[in-house]
């Protein structure tokens, strides 16, 4: 099925079960420990454990590796380094891919801290480990490039952030009434869920069985076939439970191409989990940032200049941050100008994180809106509502938004909050000891659609059968393609069982970018379509006259039980959902506002949250509990990100010496207020059969901003350099 | 994790001396000595387990204190009805720390011992002269914004990472200990603690196999008690900045927190309190206490920093005196 115009009605415009608040079908299993993630898989032999060794440099060579001890430690069945690595596919770059080969222990050369250069495995875990410390590594040394700033002379213009550039933008920055030219740092970011990165493998002749904790099935299916040079086809990868991804598990690692690799050479399966303190710089982060945001605007706040400069870096080969990207979209102005530039560094590879670009680009462009706003006198909210715009501004309005509600979003959101009632001036408010104050900013995300598929089955008996690749990282997937099924077929939720994450199921979307529900919600719109043709031929009623409902199918009066007409064999379809040129007809986006109280303390600085709300216009929401939860989470990764998340480069010895969930930091429980979430209505004709848009990383972009805004209105002190610690804000006071 | 023997002690005394030989370390709560073994930062050979020692007492003694058996959990610890009452400064410290999970199974004796949180202490492939000694310490030029500030030399800035000590500190309680050969010794929490000087890796003046039985309290000396603990996150973070205050009327005790190699209190600095005038006291106490430091460019914030929390618990301490 392609999805080429506008959605007619159909049967989800029921929303009979589809926008119903159903929490997790999958929770049960999960809260009792019988939802088994990649690791967890139990195995009809006993595994053998593998231990990643990471380098203790950052740039150089390995001059001599000694296994001689680890191989004769207790329990020890192998150790691959780069001297005894199986015959891998190549690769032109240090950054580990998404889909295309991505080898480990490929040679002796070092890119980046923590790159595996042994794995030991072990009859246990503790065995493995213990021998990785007996491994003796040799290096030579050679100076490399960690520090961004060092570099903003060199950087390039990247092939996945061109230039964009409409009208003059220096002339119209030059002659505006009011300009702002502001420049924000954000530092690198560690994704660090929950569950590490974790792999089991195993073979059976030429058949390799992959359970491992990745967002896209058929993504890493490829990607490790062709690292280890057999065919996809006799790969088979299940990853049914993913403790969240966050976009690193977009792209595989050692875990995945080592266990694969030494269970080959063993015969036994071999499981790995990378330990936590390897994960900062063995796997990807979100590289760093520094942004130049200059706005030029009329006396009343109308935008005229637009401009925004973002340096970035990472390892050759590797993606850029995209940081620019909502500055393209968000705010009318009829002289623009967007640039990327990105340079290379040593440090571990930067790839896709949270909301990539708009995270880290909506702290700058919604930071300078908010200083705009305040040389102008404007109330914040109405500078923004005075820019909107209802098409690309940079196409014009041959190129329609397909949807966009944001000045209703900023509306709705003041009212709700309280707005009114905010601080006029900084310092104007205290609390006890604490200084209060009001923050607001737009929330954009691109919307993405997949092309995606799936299976359905009617079972004799009458329920059904939902199977697809597509992948549940925590954020309901199984419940909403249940609800998405159930509607389409006229069942209850109950009557419907949803089987993901296998490679033997049909390809789907995936789970990143926020497009995983409303693409693989698609994929199971297309086959359960299909599947309602072939039940209505069966009943001998016209397919377009048919209802389903109750377990029935109808035409008119007339009604077949789907249990009847499932036999005794059952009855299956199959579809995948592809799409036309919508996504360049019309601008697709979700659209919000974030609005944000925090106190900070007179005495000490601490900013801390008090209570935050985020308005959503993200089409239909398909389920509101686990889009909610969508949304608290990015708020808390946005509330993070703009107080306390950081990588700290060791610019000496090149890594990210905060390599433990106890010294990065993330918030904890004490640091999250209320937080509540409010829906707009809206529906998107243009972006599926669901009309439903992304949703979770909305509830992250603008609310750091809306954090950093309430912390100047608090405090008066601008904080540009993130995270804001108290360090900074009693740097501004003591000035 | 290195193979290790593993003992269990049945009296203070076998502890100790089971403990005497090189490589052997105490083991009760393991809630930090674990962690470290995990990633070979600590190697012992030998692990003598005390957490079944006869130590989880909390008594009254006879001039009116109390003694702390060094097995006494920090919860406990905390909750004790006594120490509530008359040394909340302590009860204050201990919640400001760690979790509940981890303040449940971690001991009196073994929060004194924890060791540092430096980030270039925890990888064994960065230089570090306090696990590694004769390394050098990347510390000093590299990141170093939760370090001390005070008591350094320039093979080590780690700070001490207790809150129960930096409380200890200003109650004045001393440590009790048992040496191998039966001897006991009495010692204040700056004897205890040594300074890294050149040799950071020796943090205590315990000698080997030398076991940590208890902590006692002097007698109760009244006032208002608060803890401040000033950090990056609202929980589950080590302290920037922390200062154990004891105030009654002019006078003061306070030690400060997260800024020295051990908890860190200048008697001189309290008596530059009482006889500055009202208005410059806080400041007088800070200058005397931190007299030569010698922050970091990182860290420089955290003098000015100690400066404010010191003035926010002073307020407290007016506000909770007045109520």
């Amino acid at each position: 099925m392609k999805f080429e115009q506008a959605s007619p009605p159909n049967p989800i415009d029921q929303e009979r079960v589809v926008t119903r608040p159903f929490t997790r079908i999958e929770g049960p299993l999960k809260v009792s420990g019988q939802a088994p993630y990649a690791y967890e898989y139990g195995l009809p032999e006993a595994p053998t454990y593998g231990f990643v060794l990471g380098a203790g440099i950052a740039h150089g060579r390995v001059t001599r590796i000694d296994t001689t001890q680890a191989e004769a430690a207790p329990g020890v069945l192998l150790v691959l380094t780069h001297e005894n690595m199986p015959a891998q596919a190549r690769s032109d770059t240090p950054v580990p891919q998404q889909r295309e080969a991505s080898p480990q222990l490929s040679g002796p050369e070092i890119r980046h801290y923590h790159q595996a250069v042994a794995f030991v495995v072990a009859e246990t875990f503790e065995q493995a480990r213990a021998a990785a410390n007996l491994i003796e590594v040799e290096y030579e040394v050679t100076p490399g490039q960690f520090t961004l700033a060092d570099t903003v002379d060199s950087g390039k213009e990247p092939k996945d952030a061109v230039d964009s550039v409409v009208g003059d933008f220096e002339s119209a920055f030059a002659d505006a009434a009011a300009t702002v030219d502001l420049t924000f740092t954000t530092p690198d970011q560690s994704q660090a869920p929950m569950e590490p990165h974790a792999t089991i493998a195993q073979w059976d002749g030429d058949q390799l069985t992959v359970h491992t904790a990745h967002q896209v099935v058929h993504w890493v299916r490829r990607g490790l076939a062709l690292t280890l040079n057999v065919p996809q086809k006799d790969v088979r990868v299940v990853a049914a439970f993913i403790g969240g991804g966050f976009g690193t598990k977009l792209l595989f690692f050692s875990d995945a191409v080592l266990s694969a690799a030494a269970a080959r050479l063993l015969g036994r399966p071999v499981k790995t989990t990378l330990h936590r303190p390897l994960i900062f710089n063995n796997t990807s982060h979100r590289a760093a940032t520094i942004q130049r945001v200059r706005l030029g605007a009329d006396p009343d706040g109308t935008l005229h200049a637009v401009g925004h400069d973002t340096w970035t870096g990472n390892l050759p080969g590797g993606d850029s941050e995209p940081a620019c990207e909502q500055t393209k979209y968000l705010y009318g102005g009829e002289h623009r100008q967007i640039r990327t530039r990105q340079s290379e560094l040593d440090l571990p590879p930067g790839a896709s994180m949270r909301a990539p670009g708009e995270a880290v680009g909506m702290l700058a462009l919604e930071g300078a809106m908010d200083e705009l706003a305040e040389k102008l006198g404007l109330d914040p909210v109405e500078l923004r509502l005075r820019n909107d715009v209802q098409f690309d501004p940079e196409k014009g309005p041959k190129r329609p938004f397909s949807s966009r509600r944001l000045a209703a979003a900023l509306r709705t959101g003041a009212k709700a909050f309280g707005w009114d009632d905010r601080p006029r001036a900084p310092r104007e408010r205290q609390d006890g000891e604490w200084y209060v104050g009001y923050g607001v900013a737009s929330a954009f995300r691109t919307n993405l659609v997949m092309p995606s598929g799936a299976t359905v089955r009617l079972n004799p008996g009458g329920t059904l059968t939902v199977e697809t690749q597509m992948t549940d990282i925590g954020t309901g997937s199984y419940t909403v393609l249940a609800q998405v099924a159930a509607e389409m077929l006229g069942l209850d939720l109950n009557q419907v069982e949803v089987k993901l994450g296998d490679s033997d199921f049909p390809q789907a979307s995936g789970s990143g970018g926020s497009w995983g529900a409303n693409s693989s919600s698609a994929g199971v719109y297309a086959a359960c379509d299909e599947l309602r043709r072939d039940l209505a031929q069966k009943a001998g009623y016209q397919s377009a006259n048919a209802v389903f409902r109750g377990g029935k199918v109808w035409q008119g009066a007339e009604c077949t039980e789907l249990s009847e007409l499932a036999g005794k064999g059952g009855v299956e379809a199959t579809a995948r959902m592809t799409y036309g040129d919508l996504t360049e007809q019309f601008m697709q986006a979700g659209f919000g506002a974030h609005f944000v109280e925090v106190g900070v303390n007179a005495h000490t600085g601490e900013v801390r949250v008090r209570r935050a709300l985020s308005v959503v216009a993200a089409g239909r929401i398909l389920n509101p509990v686990t889009a909610r939860s969508q949304c608290l989470g990015g708020m808390t990764m946005g509330i993070g990100s703009a107080l306390m998340e950081a990588l700290h480069v060791d610019h000496d010895l090149g890594l990210f010496v905060n390599h433990d969930l106890g010294e990065y930091h993330v918030p904890v429980h004490a640091d999250i207020p209320d937080l509540d979430v409010l829906f707009l209505d809206e529906l998107d004709d243009q972006s599926s059969p669901l009309r439903a848009k992304g949703v979770g990383e909305l509830g992250i972009s603008g609310v750091g901003a809306a954090v950093a805004n309430a912390v100047y209105n608090a405090s008066g002190v601008r904080v540009r350099d993130f995270p804001i610690t108290l360090d900074k804000i009693l740097a501004g006071w003591d000035d | 994790m290195r193979a290790f023997s593993y003992t269990r002690a049945d009296t203070p005394q076998a502890a100790a001396q089971a403990a005497e030989a090189t490589g052997t370390k105490f083991i009760a709560g393991g809630t930090n000595l674990l962690d470290l073994m995990k990633l070979d930062i600590e190697q012992p050979s030998r692990l003598v387990d005390v957490s079944r020692l006869n130590l989880r007492d909390v008594t009254d003694t006879p001039d009116g204190g109390l003694h702390v058996g060094a097995l006494v959990t920090n919860t406990d610890l905390a909750n004790h009805p006594r120490v509530k009452a008359d040394y909340a400064v302590l009860t204050r410290a201990i919640v400001a720390g760690a979790s509940g999970q981890i303040r449940n199974k971690a001991t009196t004796g073994g929060n004194l011992l924890q060791r540092a949180r430096c980030p270039y202490f925890y990888d064994t492939n960065l230089p570090c002269n306090k696990r590694d000694p004769g390394t050098g310490c990347a510390a000093l030029r590299g990141l170093s914004r939760t370090l001390a500030v005070i008591g350094t030399s320039d093979a080590c800035i780690a700070q001490h990472p207790s809150d129960m000590a930096v409380a200890l500190r200003v109650l004045d309680a001393t440590v009790s200990t048992l040496k191998p050969d039966g001897t006991a010794r009495t010692l204040t929490l700056d004897e205890f603690y040594r300074l890294p000087e050149d040799t950071p890796h020796l943090e205590t003046t315990l000698e080997p196999g030398e076991l940590i039985t208890g902590v006692t309290l002097p007698p109760p000396v009244g006032g208002t008690h608060l803890y401040r603990k000033v950090r990056d996150r609202a929980s589950y973070a080590f302290a920037l900045v922390s200062v154990a205050a004891i105030v009654d009327g002019d006078r003061v005790r306070v030690a400060f927190g997260g800024v020295a190699p051990r908890p860190w209190r200048v008697p001189d600095a309290e008596d530059a309190y009482a006889q500055a005038k009202a208005d410059g006291r806080a400041d007088a106490l800070i200058d005397r206490a931190f007299e030569g430091a010698r922050p970091t460019e990182e860290n420089a914030f955290k003098v000015p920093l100690l400066r404010r929390t010191l003035k926010a618990v002073l307020a407290q301490a007016g506000q909770e005196a007045q109520a």
